[in-house]
């Protein structure tokens, strides 16, 4: 069962320029990990090593935080969208001029 | 990751004044904690057509992390709007409008336009750059005048 993945911007070029695809999967983790396996060059970019989710990107399903529901874990049915963004975050840190 | 070719485009972020201001705004009404949003515009041209003042939800006067929600509903937005998400802006409570090393250990794309707002002093300073692989280049930022409407 395909669902629609949309990608960043910054992830697209790992895509052949695309900025959805349809993947298979019946639940997030399964849905990464075929979109990985079809696009090798979003290895380390979305799943880390150990095949969970990196902390640098959000991945949704609909409207909701897959990490707010059962991240991996969380099922996906025909018709939902998922999306990838970047995780935006930084600061001027813990030192004075960091 | 991908598309540094993207930044050897000017370097110039082209900001509306009224966008200029109301990012300064958010800013002064975040702290003590910094601030931040999210710029939509045109990649190719660096002008921004909509600004998004989100939530810290790091809850921080040194960090920020943009709600998650809320970058989705930017995104969807402005796609929407035939544009996309160009940029983030942030405060810096107590330093330089200059990226620190969080800012560039964790800038998620290289073709961003990256602004900071220093309120350290009595005035605001803006200032914007792109991150690149680690490097940091400043770029121009244009302010363009309110349009009037005809009568």
């Amino acid at each position: 069962m395909p669902v629609d993945v949309r990608l960043p911007t910054v992830l697209r070029s790992q895509a052949g320029g695309q900025a959805s695809v349809p993947v298979d999967g019946n639940t997030i983790g399964d849905v990464l990990r075929t979109l990985v396996g079809e696009h090798p060059g979003l290895k380390g970019q979305v799943l880390t090593n150990d095949g969970a989710l990196h902390k640098f990107v959000n991945v949704y399903v609909n409207d909701d935080d897959v990490r707010y529901l059962q991240s991996l874990d969380t099922p996906v049915k025909d018709g939902d969208e998922i999306s990838i963004l970047p995780a935006v975050a930084g600061g001027m840190g813990a030192t004075a001029e960091g | 990751m991908a598309q540094v070719s993207r930044i050897t485009l000017p370097l110039m972020l082209r900001l509306p004044a009224e966008f200029h201001l109301q990012m300064l705004g958010h800013c002064l009404h975040g702290l003590p904690d910094e601030a931040c949003g999210l710029l939509a515009g045109d990649p190719v041209t660096g002008d921004v057509t909509a600004i998004y003042r989100t939530r810290n939800v790091a809850d921080s006067a040194r960090y920020y992390t943009v709600d998650p929600r809320e970058h989705l509903r930017a995104d969807r937005d402005a796609e929407s709007h035939g544009s996309s998400i160009i940029g983030v802006f942030h405060s810096h409570t107590h330093t330089d409008a200059y990226p620190s090393p969080t800012d560039v250990s964790q800038a998620p794309d290289p073709s961003w336009h990256y602004v900071l707002v220093s309120l350290r002093d009595t005035h605001p300073v803006v200032r914007s750059y792109r991150i690149a692989e680690g490097r940091i280049m400043e770029e121009s930022v244009v302010l363009k005048p309110h349009e009037l409407t005809p009568s």
